[in-house]
């Protein structure tokens, strides 16, 4: 009996000939933000891609909900694991540039056909958290700033509840503004009942943020623990994060 | 440093965002292509005949090259195979009109037309068949594999002549217009074949066709997002694979109709159809753009025009003419006329 939405046990994963993660071990309580966090090349970005069955699980078991959706015990393709209800938002956003922002919304909403059918409460919530989003609905994706796109990124995530949002470095390269205005929209669906998995360097957001911690380095979990702990330990931190502690705040 | 809060999400105050204006220069290079020729050519009727010729033979090719396109914007797949749904498209129209005889020889232009649309409807079933069974058995095992996908695509072209030439014979066979449709419409000088008015009457209602479902639909939608970026579509919970087949069976029925249109434009049809076409039509999706729609329209009837023009000014040069047309665009915009971002 498990309240981990999401449990990884063991998990290699191999990129060609590389062999990136080395028996990572990691559980996500449901409800509650996990922070990934470690160094650049630490192997937090395989984690998430390998959640989602963009690298395939060559050892160990991935399990969502108690079922398995990557590893030995069978891999399950991205579209499926998608649709058992997580939703991802990588590095690089994968805004569709081509597209507007309604057109990315639409498609990021999996029942509705058009925009007409998208859930307008549920949107209205949305453009509250994010303005710009509103002000350049039938603009097209392309045409956003950086910290624009972001926001479609992570609107995109949640235009339809979604039971485990997994989020690559929403901050990176953004204005401490922007960055508020992503806190302030985790919080909101951290009290919605979303659990989140939350690869982030800024540690002062991880700290914002957390419930839960995990550090990685070099392909393996070397701390997992309460946010709170990590955050008053000064010592653990240099211990664990090293000078990468402040390189992106 | 930053501090993070709680304080409600601050105002962007985003820079005025310039809204997307359209790329119209390709657009206008048609059209200073149609006007460039005009002095050159010298008879407004000739010209007028020419452009109109040159507008069918492009909007053929679009038919042809739309898939292409998608399917190379969406998967990576070279398929240099493309031209065998061609071919088989315009055998297909041999025999259906031929077993239609008596329509395609009625004085009546609704019996002409029902022979030429059950042929087309008959070769896009055709087409769209073999193109399932051309993914599922020769390009499914190669996908990311450029180098295999050329040669084995390529080798499914020649081994689908090959079943041509057992089915129908290795020897031209004519296919000629039926009755109501032959012959030319007079306006002034100019004389306008109807058959090539029908031609673009054709080719323009299958462009609005793809640009609706392209952009009014959902799968439309799941295909534009899929060329940019097929990784994302799959995270956002969509098969693309299954998308992918689908395109693939469209794009070859649609190679399937432009079959029957090119050997009806030839008036005759050759096994060796398809690889005929296939260079044009390589030509037009680099010079479009790889994966782009509209790229693709604007580069075929700039190479159908370019083909007509130079046939008629410099018919030793006309060969050329196209590869040359391809250099000067690619080193205008090396992406193409309408490069697809994130390609």
């Amino acid at each position: 009996m498990t309240d981990n939405l999401l449990e990884l046990q063991g998990v290699h994963t191999h990129i060609g000939a590389y062999h990136i993660l080395h028996g990572v071990d990691l559980s996500v309580p449901a409800g509650q933000v996990t922070m990934l966090l470690g160094r650049n090349g630490a192997g937090k970005t395989t984690t998430l891609r390998t959640v989602m069955g963009l690298w395939p699980t060559s050892q160990g078991t991935v399990q969502f909900k108690g079922r398995p959706i990557g590893g030995q015990d069978g891999q399950m393709a991205t579209p499926d694991i998608a649709q058992l209800g997580i939703a991802y938002v990588p590095e690089a956003m994968g805004i569709f540039t081509d597209l507007t922002v309604q057109e990315n919304m639409v498609l990021a909403a999996r029942s509705a056909r058009r925009a007409a059918e998208l859930d307008t409460q549920r949107l209205e919530w949305i453009f509250g958290l994010f303005p710009a989003l509103k002000k350049f609905w039938l603009y097209p994706a392309g045409k956003l700033s950086g910290g624009q796109k972001q926001m479609l990124a992570v609107a995109r995530a949640i235009v339809e509840p979604r039971e485990l949002l997994l989020i690559d470095e929403p901050s990176k390269g953004l204005a401490p503004s922007i960055i508020n205005n992503l806190i302030d929209a985790f919080r909101q669906l951290k009290a919605q009942n979303t659990t989140i998995l939350l690869v982030e360097q800024n540690f002062q957001m991880a700290k914002a943020l957390g419930d839960r911690v995990a550090v990685m380095d070099n392909g393996r979990i070397v701390h997992a623990g309460g946010m709170a702990q990590l955050a008053e330990d000064e010592m653990l931190q240099h211990k664990l994060l090293g000078l990468s502690l402040g390189a992106h705040q | 440093m930053n501090t993070a809060t709680t304080t409600a999400p601050a105002a962007t105050a985003p820079a005025a965002i310039p809204r997307a204006e359209f790329d119209w220069k390709p657009i206008a290079l048609l059209g200073a292509l149609l006007l460039a020729a005009w002095p050159l050519i010298g008879s407004t009727s000739t010209w007028v005949t020419l452009s109109v010729a040159g507008l069918a033979m492009g909007l053929i090719i679009f038919i042809i090259a739309s898939g292409l396109t998608l399917v190379f914007g969406l998967m990576d797949v070279l398929n240099f195979g493309h031209g065998v749904f061609i071919a088989l498209g315009a055998f297909v129209a041999t025999s259906v009109m031929g077993g239609m005889a008596d329509w395609t020889a009625s004085d009546s232009l609704l019996r002409n037309l029902g022979a030429v649309f059950a042929a087309m409807l008959v070769a896009m079933a055709a087409a769209g068949a073999l193109g399932l069974a051309f993914e599922r058995v020769i390009v499914r095992p190669v996908y990311g594999l450029h180098l295999k996908q050329i040669l084995i695509t390529m080798g499914g072209m020649i081994v689908g002549e090959e079943l041509i030439k057992v089915i129908w014979g290795p020897l031209q066979i004519p296919l000629p217009l039926p009755t109501a449709l032959r012959g030319s419409f007079v306006v002034g000088d100019a004389s306008i074949e109807k058959y090539r008015l029908l031609a673009v009457a054709i080719g323009l209602l299958v462009f609005v066709l793809l640009l609706f479902a392209l952009n009014r639909t959902k799968v439309g939608l799941l295909i534009r997002a899929g060329v940019q970026d097929r990784e994302m579509v799959e995270s956002l919970g969509y098969r693309i694979r299954q998308l992918f087949v689908g395109v693939f069976v469209a794009g070859s029925a649609l190679a399937g109709l432009g079959g029957v249109m090119w050997g009806l434009y030839q008036q005759s049809v050759v096994p060796q159809i398809g690889a005929q076409v296939n260079i044009l039509i390589f030509i037009v999706i680099i010079i479009g753009g790889l994966g782009s729609t509209l790229g693709c329209f604007v580069g075929a009837l700039l190479v159908g025009l370019m083909a007509n023009y130079t046939g008629y000014l410099a018919p030793k040069v006309a060969l050329f003419s196209n590869i040359g047309l391809m250099v000067a665009i690619l080193l205008w915009r090396p992406q193409g006329l309408y490069p697809v971002t994130n390609r």
